[in-house]
């Protein structure tokens, strides 16, 4: 036996040798998800076969290339797996815990290999001993009738030292045990994937790069040809077209690749984590074939394994806790992903206890991220989202597999990073579903184009809510300034507006349009809404998305670059960059504030925003924000008259105007039509309804119960605000009534 | 025999600087480019080289030098760096030299600071020296913020 600890390879070899190395990784990959299977299956021959196979060829390829303890390793391994294949040992999780520590010492010298071209120096003489003595002491066939231990994670630690009273085995194992060399021998010759080669990933970037290249010929082309009347250039323009278009679909499914790929490892995280914890986890993927790019593929992986650990560590209960709670001692863990609307949905759900919110918020108000008094007034939802603050941990007690102050804040970030969004639901004692959202590829986005100094940026729709343009007047009515720095009035919202310009410092082109109209493009940056003022808001395209060279990467304000349509080079804005650098995104304390203010838009939520709104002898009232699309004021003459009712011409549709006096009941109120109009613009049943008001006053949050809000009574009931009595209009039910269409409309009875 | 280096000639206000042809992906006349507000001032702007993205880097501004006069336009040269590729804007593009590694020196003492760090050296040639740049620190413009 070989045993010379530091062969080095020489240049010639380096080619067979990366050959080699690649050749290892992704048969090793394997290994540990056939090792875990074989956990379960422990007569499956065909699967030992496999394992068996795979390090042989280790054994063998590494000898022929001296690498001496690779070599070595693998031979034990080797005799302890011939043993199990022929039936004269038995699987059990303390042999399958010495392969899968096989494995891990293969890839730790493989990884040496690959950087110095040489095996490093390790010690692996526990592991080889280990080995050896599963191989010789192993629990035989025979041995297994006796009566025997099940096999308790503690054991596990106790790795070095081999016990023979492990085994897990059950007499139907054993019957299956004796099956299993003839089945083996069945399944010897195992179909060979050959129908697929590798590529280097940089060749396909680079395909990538000049199908995108092309795209810009063909547009030039196909514009070009527009123009001509030349009937057999035109069919040769089209066939270009066709042709082009397909291989970019083309080049672009080249960098799919199933997100099976990144699961794999799932398996081996479970069990490993499992025995730790002293916990039985089973795990169920669907959708594995679910495809992404290869980009997303590599910056999900740490997040989605984060989240796998969690779930195990703090949803997952011990066997004992779930018997006494009625459930099956082994949990279960189930990862989804499907395609929806463009994006890639991922799911990691398991049946553990669940979140207690009480305890959640206790920790929160422990930690400080929350004062007792802001803890009390949370809802399920929002106390659900203290997970995802920085340095929040539930964990009890501090335990080496998470719990260390960083966590779910860390996968929040790293996939908002590329796109995504994430939402955790939970019901205690029933388990949690951890929902991940992702673009189906980052390559490219769509995004809108703005101009600004007379140059073009791309926003990334992601971050974008809503773009306001204000003229003349309304720029002096709408923009306030707040201890210095402008803010805009949005419904109620008071919004902070940031200059782009002034942002990037570029000197601003003076134009006689400049003073009259302001572009606001509403942002969205971590939970910050903020407004970006633009010279001009052009249009949305979709951008293929590249990195900033070395010597840009370190500006924060800008995410990338993209090619636009016509050839130009076009900045990609990054919106939380841009925040930060404006400072509207600050400490946590002002964010809890805006978190407050917003969570009357959160489903289920307690509190509720208000319009408040006067009402000539009715007085102050108000209604739910909830369905209110906008506020608009429309001039006397823009009123129409449709057949019984009053209608105005709203974004291209025609719009009923209804006024408030006339739907609640007792009202002894007359409405007055002269002088504009104040309507609060509805979504009702899938269209609009103007509802006419006399003034709008402000907008509150109000706590409310979910009974009161949707109560059926006309009047949903009354709050206090400033400390005076205000009724809350049902509007959904006064405008669902049937007289809904009838002479309730305004006018029928009044003009 | 001594070895000899083929250097690509490049002029620069009175400097006559030797790029390395190794490194030189291609010379290009001046290309429409976009500026990047914030961008320390060496980088003019990003160019779309065949669908690839490539920062401009003013020569020029590297060495101290006033800005280019008139309505003279720069020239291009695309040279390869670790991870991306760098346009190097230079005033005209001369002859590829063949040059013997005898001949060279390097930078003189009296060299000015930031130029000395540009610079690997100096080819004496017949009736003039040829400054040979130092490809990587000129293109290693950091940016911050």
């Amino acid at each position: 036996m070989l045993w010379n600890g530091g062969d080095s390879v020489d240049n010639d070899d380096s080619e067979i040798v990366g050959e080699f190395l690649m050749e290892c990784q992704e048969g090793l990959d394997q290994l540990d998800q056939d090792l875990v299977a074989l956990e379960e299956r422990p007569t499956d021959g065909e699967l030992l076969d496999r394992i068996f196979r795979c390090i042989h060829t280790v054994k063998g390829t590494s000898g022929f290339l001296a690498f001496g303890q690779l070599e070595k390793i693998a031979h034990v391994g080797e005799n302890l797996l011939s043993e199990l294949r022929d039936g004269n040992l038995l699987v059990n999780a303390e042999i399958i815990s010495a392969l899968l520590s096989t494995i891990d010492a293969f890839r730790d010298l493989l990884t040496s290999i690959e950087a110095t071209g040489e095996e490093h120096v390790a010690d692996n003489r526990a592991l080889i001993t280990l080995l050896t003595a599963l191989y010789e002491n192993g629990v035989r066939p025979e041995e297994a009738m006796a009566p025997v231990a099940e096999a308790t994670p503690q054991q596990e630690t106790a790795e070095a030292t081999p016990q023979q009273e492990t085994a897990e085995a059950t007499p139907q194992q054993e019957t299956a045990a004796a099956a299993t060399p003839e089945k083996a021998a069945q399944n010897k010759t195992a179909p060979v994937k050959n129908s697929f080669i590798r590529v280097d990933v940089q060749l396909l970037d680079m395909l990538m790069n000049l199908v995108g290249e092309l795209v810009l010929v063909r547009n030039q082309v196909v514009q070009y040809t527009q123009d001509k009347d030349e009937p057999a250039f035109l069919a040769v323009s089209q066939r270009l077209n066709q042709v082009t278009s397909e291989l970019q679909e083309g080049i672009m499914q080249t960098r799919m690749q199933p997100i099976g790929s990144v699961w794999g490892k799932f398996p081996r995280v479970v069990r490993d984590l499992a025995v730790t914890c002293g916990k039985q986890v089973a795990i169920h993927m669907e959708g594995a074939e679910t495809e992404l790019d290869k980009t997303l593929i590599e910056a999900i992986k740490d997040p989605l394994t984060h989240a796998v650990r969690n779930a195990i560590d703090h949803g997952i209960e011990t066997p004992e806790t779930r018997e006494v709670a009625g459930k099956p001692r082994e949990g279960t863990m189930t990862l989804r992903a499907y395609h929806e609307g463009g994006q890639v949905n991922i799911e990691v759900s398991d049946d553990g206890a669940g979140i207690d919110c009480e305890k959640v918020r206790a920790r929160a108000v422990e930690r400080g991220l929350v004062s007792p008094d802001e803890a009390q007034m949370m809802t399920e939802r929002e106390s659900i989202a203290l997970l995802f603050r920085p340095g929040f941990s539930t964990a009890a007690a501090v335990t080496n597999v998470s719990g260390r102050g960083v966590g779910m804040d860390v996968v929040k970030t790293s996939i908002e990073k590329i796109g995504g969004s994430v939402d955790l639901q939970s019901e205690l004692g029933r388990g949690s579903v951890l929902k991940i959202k992702i673009p189906l590829t980052l390559a490219i986005v769509p995004a809108l184009l703005i101009r600004s100094g007379g140059d073009r940026y791309a926003i990334p729709q992601v971050n974008l809510l809503q773009l306001i343009r204000l003229e003349g007047e309304q720029i002096k009515s709408k923009v306030e300034m707040v201890l210095g720095a402008p803010v805009f009035n949005l419904r109620g919202k008071l919004l902070p507006l940031v200059s782009l310009n002034k942002q990037l410092e570029v000197e601003v082109t003076e134009s006689s349009d400049a003073e009259q109209v302001l572009n606001i493009v509403v942002l969205q940056a971590d939970d910050q809404q903020f407004g970006l003022v633009v010279d001009e808001i052009n249009d949305t395209e979709e951008i293929v998305v590249k990195p900033l060279s070395e010597q840009l990467k370190g500006l924060k304000a800008y995410a990338g670059a993209t090619i636009l349509g016509e050839g130009k080079v076009a900045l990609i804005l990054d919106v939380l960059g841009l925040a930060e650098k404006s400072r509207v995104v600050t400490d946590h304390s002002d964010r809890r504030h805006s978190e407050i203010r917003n969570s009357g838009d959160v489903e289920g939520s307690s509190l509720e925003s208000l319009l408040l709104f006067g009402d000539g002898e009715n007085g102050r009232l108000a209604l739910p924000l909830r369905q209110v699309e906008r506020l608009e004021k429309f001039p006397q003459g823009t009123m129409e008259k449709s057949g019984e009712f009053h209608v105005v011409q709203y974004r291209g549709e025609v719009m009923p105007l209804i006024h408030v006096s006339q739907i609640i009941p007792n009202s002894n109120s007359e409405p007055d039509i002269d002088g504009p109009l104040n309507v609060v613009v509805y979504s009702h049943k899938g269209g609009r309804i103007g509802l006419v008001v006399d003034e709008i006053l402000d907008i509150v949050y109000v706590e409310m119960s979910a009974d009161d809000m949707n109560g059926t009574e006309p009047i949903l009931g009354s709050v206090l605000v400033d400390e005076k009595v205000t009724d809350v209009i049902n509007v959904e039910r006064v405008l669902g009534s049937n007289q809904i269409l009838a002479p309730k409309l305004m006018g029928a009875q009044h003009v | 025999m001594s070895k000899t280096q083929q250097f690509c000639t490049v002029q620069l206000a009175d400097l006559y600087i030797g790029i390395e042809v190794e490194r030189i992906q291609e010379v290009i006349r001046y290309q429409d480019m976009t500026r990047v507000p914030l961008a320390p001032p060496e980088i003019r702007g990003l160019i779309n080289l065949r669908g690839q993205l490539v920062t401009a880097i003013d020569l020029r501004h590297r060495f101290a030098l006033p800005k280019l006069e008139g309505d003279r336009l720069p020239m291009n040269v695309v040279v390869r760096g670790d991870d991306a590729i760098v346009s190097f804007l230079v005033d005209e593009i001369g002859e590829v030299l063949e040059l013997q590694e005898e001949d060279f020196e390097p930078p003189p003492e009296t060299c000015l600071g930031i130029t000395k760090d540009l610079i690997r050296g100096v080819y004496k040639l017949k009736d003039r020296l040829c400054l040979i740049l130092n490809t990587d620190r000129a293109m290693n413009v950091k940016t911050i913020g």
